[in-house]
């Protein structure tokens, strides 16, 4: 059997009052997309910062690769190569493109920012990405949400991440932005990254998801095959209209995406 | 199975496969002066004005008070006004860094009396020599900076409260250290008093350091646009580096000249500018300074970007702890000795005034420690005019009062114009 690249075994999450994760199993292959999707407080954003560090479970397995590792602050996911794209986008609005792109990972030389070299990647990154952003010594308060999370987007390729983690990237992208995206998606997943979508949007999901895992009020509610699961299927799992106690529960084939 | 390779090798890929991409890419390369030409016309539409609105306030001030007293911008009065500004511009340096990352230190004024204390008491009191006496007292304000960046930080106490305890608890330390004298003298033409007592009255060391200044500069300014023309990215035209440069040249050898007509260059004065140059690099040149900028736009942020949060305010707090321990020398050496002054309120009123009026933002993220020097300059001329023309200090607080509430309006009204755009 194929070790999967990521795999989250038992893990819970309690905020104050809300219990927001409760044993979620969750396994991504190296070179396949996983869309991850639920009703509103599922849980979903709350399990993206358990992987990427920014907020660790308080209980539960997270192996990389088959062995068991510890991701207690972002730095940690940064280091096994997980990159982030927040829901929130967490970046700083005073600072411009490229110092935003490098917040944390700055390229100096003796000491001294190299602001050159950090600008020029920045242009490099943004046309190979087919990105265009009319000034990147902007600060980022003054781009439009759209453009802030295509910055986003970007700085989570800044190094070429072995484990992408999207959540709801399409939000507030324009039409053109959103094909982009989900072609860069591909091209990732074609070099062997493991990819995690969230989005509401079940087109995006099926253009380029393989599997789709559900989170219902903190729990796994059913891991479905993309090509062989309708889109009421998976809607009606993330309503909780339909109870899967069993995952991966073979589909009727008159049920599959056409 | 890893990714392969890095992003040139996918870029070799995108380029066999789609050129109409590669067109787009092109035309960030094309017309660089244009770009940097855009650039500085979107600062000047979005208000970010820099220095100007304190620079124009200062020449309102220097006007004014010359047009009341022909002796105000005498050699003499602008000696002594270079002299004065150090003491508190030394502490505005480092609020400035509290403020970048968009926090307060109430406790600086009472760390700079202690520091003036702890100097006194130990040299005076037990016979210690002056250099370790100095070391002791500036380190002293270093651990207690660190100490209330660490109780903030780690335990979560707001900025505000512990550098109020702090406040508090230094000055009651420096009350103590005084004894019931309340003030110790110590030599006049010891290691501290030189600090302020000391000129360089040659022209060939004012005019050397002069040059060299303005030499530095436009090598710096020179190597940069280079880097940029070889890399193909927007630059600053020529034009532009020599006019500032000449602006530069003409600001520093006017005064290396004004200052020459009577002691000579302050000492004390090119410490600060030595301290204001090296932390504005710090702070603009270096992945520290674009952390601590990064905190003030976003604290929750930069952590999730992999910044260590809790080691970099604990760092900023040692920072401002520092500066207002050494500050608090200068304001000691002015009278040769310690006394209950800097813990009074006023020196840190004027320092947080300072950076404000200077035009670093109360909300964090903005500002730089050149607004320092213009806060303080403002701050001060005001004072030397006011006591020129034998005006009452009550007149005088008002009017810094007034400036200083303009200087937030502005603040607030950049702010609200920068959320109005990033909610677009
Ligand atoms: N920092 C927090 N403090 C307290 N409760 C939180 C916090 N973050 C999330 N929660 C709670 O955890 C639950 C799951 O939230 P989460 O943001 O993960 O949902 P989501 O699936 O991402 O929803 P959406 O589709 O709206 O983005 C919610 O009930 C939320 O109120
Ligand atoms: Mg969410």
């Amino acid at each position: 059997m194929v070790q999967p690249l990521l795999a989250l075994r038992g893990v819970s999450k309690r905020f104050a009052a809300v219990q927001a994760l409760v044993d979620v199993e969750l396994e991504i292959r190296a070179g396949e997309v996983v869309a991850l999707v639920g009703d509103n407080a599922a849980g979903k954003s709350t399990l993206v910062k358990v992987i990427s560090g920014a907020g660790p479970a308080d209980k539960g397995v997270i192996e990389w690769e088959g062995g068991a590792v510890q991701i207690k602050r972002p730095q940690d996911a940064q280091a096994l190569g997980i990159a982030t794209v927040y829901q929130d986008l967490a970046m700083c609005g005073n600072l411009d493109v490229v110092a935003n792109l490098f917040l944390g990972r700055e390229i100096h030389r003796f000491g001294i920012l190299d602001e050159v070299e950090m600008e020029r990647r920045t242009r490099e990154l943004l046309q190979i990405l087919s990105i265009r952003i009319p000034d990147v010594r902007a600060p980022l308060a003054t781009l439009s949400g759209g453009q802030r999370r295509v910055v986003a987007i970007t700085r989570s390729f800044l190094d070429p991440p072995r484990l992408l983690l999207l959540d709801e990237p399409t939000a507030s992208l324009g039409f053109e932005q959103t094909n982009q995206l989900l072609d860069l998606i591909e091209e990732l997943r074609d070099r062997g990254a493991g990819v995690l979508l969230i989005s509401h949007n079940m087109g995006d999901i099926k253009a380029v998801a393989d599997r789709v895992a559900v989170l219902r009020l903190g729990r796994n509610n059913g891991l479905f095959n993309v090509s062989t699961t309708s889109q009421e299927q998976i809607i009606s799992a993330s309503t909780g209209a339909t109870d899967n106690a069993a995952l991966d529960r073979p589909p009727r084939p008159e049920e599959a995406w056409p | 199975m890893a990714v392969r390779g890095g992003w040139r090798e996918w870029r070799r890929g995108i380029q066999v496969r789609g050129a109409g991409r590669r067109r787009d890419g092109r035309r960030w390369y094309a017309g660089h002066i244009r770009t940097y030409a855009g650039a500085a016309r979107r600062r000047l539409r979005e208000g970010e004005l820099g220095p100007a609105p304190a620079l124009l306030a200062l020449a309102v001030t220097w006007i004014v008070f010359q047009s009341l007293n022909e002796n105000f911008l005498s050699p003499r009065n602008l000696s002594v006004l270079g002299v004065d500004i150090v003491g508190t511009g030394m502490v505005a340096v480092g609020v400035v860094f509290v403020l970048l990352i968009g926090e307060i230190d109430l406790s600086v004024g009472s760390l700079a009396g202690l520091s003036g204390a702890l100097f006194a008491a130990l040299n005076v009191t037990h016979g210690m020599s002056e250099w370790l006496a100095v070391i002791i007292a500036v380190g002293c304000g270093a651990v207690a900076g660190a100490f209330h960046g660490f109780v903030f930080t780690k335990i979560g106490v707001p900025a505000f409260v512990v550098t109020l305890a702090g406040l508090l608890a230094w000055n009651g330390l420096m009350l103590y250290l005084l004894g019931p004298e309340s003030t110790i003298h110590f030599s006049e033409d010891g290691l501290v008093a030189e600090l302020t007592g000391r000129h360089f009255g040659s022209a060939a060391v004012g005019y050397g350091l002069a040059a060299l200044g303005t030499v530095a500069y436009l090598l710096v300014a020179h190597y940069d646009r280079g880097r940029r023309v070889a890399a193909g990215m927007p630059y600053r035209p020529v034009g532009e580096i020599w006019a500032r440069t000449a602006l530069l040249a003409v600001v520093v050898f006017v005064a290396v000249y004004v200052l020459g007509r009577f002691e000579g260059l302050p000492l004390a004065l090119l410490i600060l500018l030595g301290v204001i140059v090296v932390s504005d690099v710090l702070l603009r040149r270096t992945p520290y300074g674009r952390q601590v900028h990064a905190l003030g736009g976003g604290v929750e942020a930069a952590r999730r970007a992999g910044v260590d949060v809790a080691r970099m305010r604990i760092s900023v707090f040692v920072v401002s702890g520092t500066l207002a321990a050494v500050g608090g020398l200068f304001v000691a050496s002015r009278l040769a000795s310690a006394t209950q002054v800097p813990g009074s309120g006023m020196l840190l009123i004027n320092a947080i005034a300072a950076a404000v009026i200077g035009g670093t933002s109360l909300f964090g993220g903005r500002g730089s420690t050149w607004s320092a020097l213009l806060g303080v300059l403002i701050i001060q001329s005001i004072a030397s005019g006011m006591a020129l023309l034998g005006v009452q200090s009550a007149v005088q607080f008002m009017i810094t009062g007034g400036v200083l509430l303009i200087a937030v309006v502005f603040d607030s009204l950049a702010r609200r114009a920068a959320e109005s755009r990033g909610r677009a």
